[in-house]
């Protein structure tokens, strides 16, 4: 294995970490970046995991997994009941409990919101959650070797499905109006731009510790079965490796990953409700991937950074045009650019190449057309 | 038996009676003096039936008749033109021939309201037109009134209207209505005095299984006297147990329907994503295209269409159509929404899925950019609200047996499943293009080499593919919504369907779709409650697939990575 890290990555990498952990946020702080750019920039961080995620599925393993989205909201979801906690007797009811509950005629706390008061407990429900649902699903899929596009559409219909469930209302979880109207966080007051800046600085580091969790674990032998995996299960199986086991493995992990990056969305955006769980959000941050360029680690990051960049602008000036212009994109990317932004270079290099060698010697006829 | 045929001579030897119309009847019968014999005449009237007789006794009871001096101290009954001249007078008619009055010089004669005598009523003859009025009604031509007036008096449990219901009930034909009139008998005989009368009416009822009955039925079981009490609930029991096969029947019926929606929406893709093994994500779309195309022909046959997309300024000129010809825009929407999702297909394949026949979830992502625009446009050029599809009145309405509903559009739904099944299976089993399409399929390197012309085998399939997601289409416009996202309601059930029936195989879908269906409304029926009912499926499918992973049929293959 080749584990040393080339200088020029190494060079990328501690640069653009320096400049998203440290300057970024000084600027903040000397006021030179406004708060809500920051903020903006913190959710594109969370999106940034949670395109790793993806990517370790899909680019690494072949696991095309329409159900991230669920277990990024399952994570935010998590995080939103300790912060739903938090929120105390100072909502628009006065009451000691959540808002909806009061609604719903609840008098006192149901017991599985009891423990959520704890930031401990609620940190290891973010991890425990959708690593459970993960080992379940995952258990019963690999099993039955369902794979490929199979389990494409398995996965969706689990997060459809829990979409939906997520919509009642007897869920006790908000219905479909969801968790918002935040207050505080571990005593600070989410609505302080210190607050956010910490926020953001921690979803920066966890980025980077991702990173860098994913690049050692795709450098090591379970990467590269993990590898062997996406480009013939079967060859896997006859050399003896149980695919299934590590199919489980990365689809458990990334769920975690999704879940973490949930429960770091939430508190700075201050809303989450079961829109966020549906199918074309899963859908929409495999396109950040394939845009980014996938079984690359610098690709998803780049892809979930410059889309919603994109989005965040086209939204605003041409919002009937946003999605044509995101479908569009998809199936030019598709298409034309297999290997995504990152790839775009290597890509471009190749074509230049071809064309000077077919300048320099005359193309034979080597193809023999057969007509049918 | 001599006596009755001699009285039936006499009566159809007697001029005047049978022989004449309801308003020369009445004519006669609102010159007399003595009321007992109005009444006989007006009783003649119950079998002329229709709605003449109430109009015209209508306008009578109203003082719309007039009594005018004859010739000879005769009386003449007249009524009275719309028209008022400048003196308040109005033109005058006889009533039995509708032709105008005379004066002496032969000009029509024009008169005052208040100047003339009416056609006065009283208590016994307004009883007797009271009761031809309900029988008249009893007796219309069209079944439907019938029933709706046989219940109305079933309901007003009058023991007054008894007679009626008794006379009509020997005369009556139809069995609905017949079973309608014992009904409507039984319960205007709930409120006899007579313990003995009431407890068969309990038992009638019961036998019917009359559901609008419990209500009374109930009532009656706690206030009656003990014999009454124990019809009562026997009845009710029975009630019961009908209302349990019309909940089980009607579940059944609901659960073939729901099926077979599926099956018309997953048909398409059994044939885009079962045999060609394209991961078409715009499946819903071509769905809703077939919808849209729905709606615009709805649009020109009605009063036209005006859309502006991108700028562009279409405007579609209306046919202004109306009764069965507007009725009629269905039957060419069908073809045309199959055309127009086919043609979207064929572009869809051979501007990008031809690319990706190599990469299947690849095409997954692609096709899904593709559903992005389409619901995009539809957005811009229909609006982002649903728009109005109005059945066609053939569709509309229900068709009742035995108290368990089948809405026609339900009906037409199985009745159309059955046939695109057929259809499709024909196609692919005895033409040559289907043939071609399995040969294609299974192998298609293989395909190539014996001499098909693979690319175009894959193009006509998956437009064929497409064009019926449109006609599914084409019947979600009669059941659900139109809107933009309408697509979106139906693909994970779609490729649900399709994985559960086993790929490449038509009746696994066909299968897979009805059980679906089936599994659906029944969960529904049972725990009341739709969406837990979905999840409850959506969880039961994933267990389905530990135990068949490739579905309810498996196609057999050598191929090692298939």
């Amino acid at each position: 294995m080749d584990a040393r890290i080339p200088k020029r990555e190494l060079l990328l990498v501690g640069f653009g970490a320096l400049f998203l952990i440290v300057i970024f946020p000084a600027l903040n702080a000397a006021d030179l970046v406004s708060n809500f750019t920051l903020n903006v920039w913190g959710k594109y961080l969370c999106y940034a995991i949670l395109a790793i995620s993806v990517d370790m599925l899909w680019g690494y393993t072949g696991l095309l997994s329409l159900g991230q989205a669920l277990f990024f909201s399952l994570g935010g979801y998590m995080m939103g009941m300790y912060l739903m906690r938090m929120i105390g007797s100072l909502g628009q009811h006065k009451k000691a409990i959540p808002d909806f509950l009061v609604f719903l005629g609840w008098e006192q706390l149901p017991s599985f919101w009891v423990p959520f008061s704890s930031f401990v407990f609620a940190a290891c429900m973010v991890v425990a959650i959708p690593a459970l649902l993960a080992t379940v699903f995952g258990y019963l899929a690999f099993r039955s070797r369902i794979k490929g596009v199979y389990f494409s559409i398995l996965t969706q219909a689990l997060t459809y499905g829990a979409a939906l469930m997520f919509f009642r209302n007897d869920m006790l979880l908000g219905g479909n109006n969801g968790f918002t109207d935040f207050k505080f966080m571990l005593g600070a007051d989410l609505r302080s731009g210190a607050t956010q800046r910490a926020l953001y600085i921690a979803t920066a580091v966890v980025l980077l510790i991702v990173y860098l969790l994913c690049r050692w674990l795709t450098r090591t032998k379970f990467g590269l079965i993990q590898r062997a995996v996406r480009d013939s299960e079967t060859r896997v199986l006859f050399s003896g490796y149980s695919a299934a086991n590590y199919k489980l493995f990365v689809f458990v992990l990334c769920a975690v990953l999704a879940g973490i990056a949930g429960a770091l969305y939430v508190p700075q955006v201050g809303i989450i409700n079961p829109a966020e769980m549906q199918t074309d959000k899963s859908l929409e941050i495999i396109v950040w991937v394939a845009v980014g360029g996938r079984g690359t680690l610098l690709g998803p990051i780049v892809g979930a950074v410059v889309i919603n960049a994109l989005k965040s602008w086209a939204t605003r000036a041409y919002p009937d045009l946003w999605l044509i212009l995101l479908g569009g994109l998809f199936i030019l990317v598709v298409l034309f650019m297999p290997k995504g932004i990152v790839g775009l270079p290597a890509q471009l290099r190749g074509i230049f190449a071809k064309r000077k060698s077919a300048e320099a010697e005359p193309e034979t006829p080597e193809k023999v057309t057969v007509k049918p | 038996m001599l006596y009755r045929i001699l009285v039936c001579i006499a009566f159809l030897l007697c001029p005047g009676v049978w022989a004449e119309t309801p308003r020369e009847i009445i004519a006669k019968a609102s010159v007399l003096d003595d009321s007992e014999k109005q009444a006989k005449l007006v009783h003649l009237l119950a079998d002329s039936g229709g709605e003449d007789v109430e109009k015209l006794l209508t306008l009578w009871k109203e003082g719309g008749i007039f009594l005018l001096d004859g010739p000879k101290e005769t009386k003449i009954a007249v009524t009275l033109g719309a028209d008022k001249d400048s003196e308040e007078k109005q033109a005058v008619f006889r009533f039995d021939t509708g032709a105008a009055v005379m004066d002496e010089a032969g000009k029509p004669l024009r008169a005052l309201a208040s100047d003339l005598n009416t056609a006065e009523t009283d208590s016994l003859l307004r009883t007797a037109m009271k009761s031809v009025m309900d029988l008249a009604q009893l007796a219309a031509p069209d079944v439907k009134q019938r029933l709706r007036s046989v219940e109305t008096l079933g309901m007003e449990q009058n023991p007054e209207r008894l007679p009626v219901l008794l006379q009509r009930q020997q005369k009556e034909t139809n069995s609905r209505v017949k079973r309608a009139l014992r009904e409507a008998i039984a319960l205007t005989e709930l409120k006899n005095e007579d313990h003995a009368k009431q407890i068969a009416a309990c038992r009638e009822l019961g036998a019917i299984g009359s559901i609008p009955s419990q209500d009374l039925l109930n009532q009656i079981a706690k206030e009656g006297t003990p014999d009454v009490q124990a019809a009562a609930s026997a009845a009710l029991k029975e009630i019961a147990a009908h209302v349990r096969t019309v909940d089980t029947v009607g579940t059944l019926f609901r659960g073939i329907s729901a099926g077979s929606i599926l099956l018309v929406v997953a048909i398409g893709l059994a044939i885009t994503f079962g045999l060609m093994g394209v991961i078409n994500m715009a499946h819903g779309e071509m769905i809703a295209i077939g919808a849209y195309t729905t709606y615009v022909v709805q649009c020109v046959f009605g009063p036209g269409l005006e859309v502006s997309p991108f700028g562009f300024h279409i405007n579609l000129p209306g046919m202004n159509a109306t009764g069965w010809h507007y009725d009629c825009y269905f039957v060419f929407a069908i073809p045309l929404s199959f055309l127009t999702a086919a043609l979207a297909g064929l572009a869809l394949e051979r501007g990008i899925i031809r690319f990706l026949y190599s990469r299947p979830l690849e095409s997954l992502l692609a096709t899904w950019g593709v559903s992005l625009v389409l619901q995009q446009v539809f957005r811009l050029t229909f609006g982002a609200n649903n728009v109005q599809v109005a059945a066609p009145s053939w569709l509309a309405g229900n068709w009742t047996v035995n108290d368990i509903l089948f809405p026609w559009n339900r009906v037409f739904v199985v009745v159309f499943a059955i046939g695109i099944v057929i259809g499709v299976n024909l196609l692919l089993k005895k033409t040559p293009l289907g043939l071609l399409i399995r040969a294609v399929m299974q192998n298609r390197n293989m395909a190539a080499c014996m001499g098909v012309r693979t690319e175009r085998v894959n193009m006509l399939t998956f437009a064929l593919g497409s064009g019926l997601a449109g006609l599914a289409g084409a019947f979600i416009s009669q059941i659900g919504n139109v809107g933009p996202g309408l697509g979106q309601l139906y693909i994970v059930d779609s490729f649900m369907t399709v994985v559960v029936g086993g790929v490449g195989n038509l009746f696994g879908t066909v299968f897979s779709s009805l059980g679906i269906g089936m599994v659906d409304q029944g969960l529904q029926q049972i725990l009341g409650n739709p969406v837990l009912g979905k999840i409850l499926v959506l969880a039961g499918i994933i267990l389905f697939l530990q135990w068949r992973p490739a579905g309810i049929f498996v196609s057999k293959s050598r191929s090692l990575e298939s």
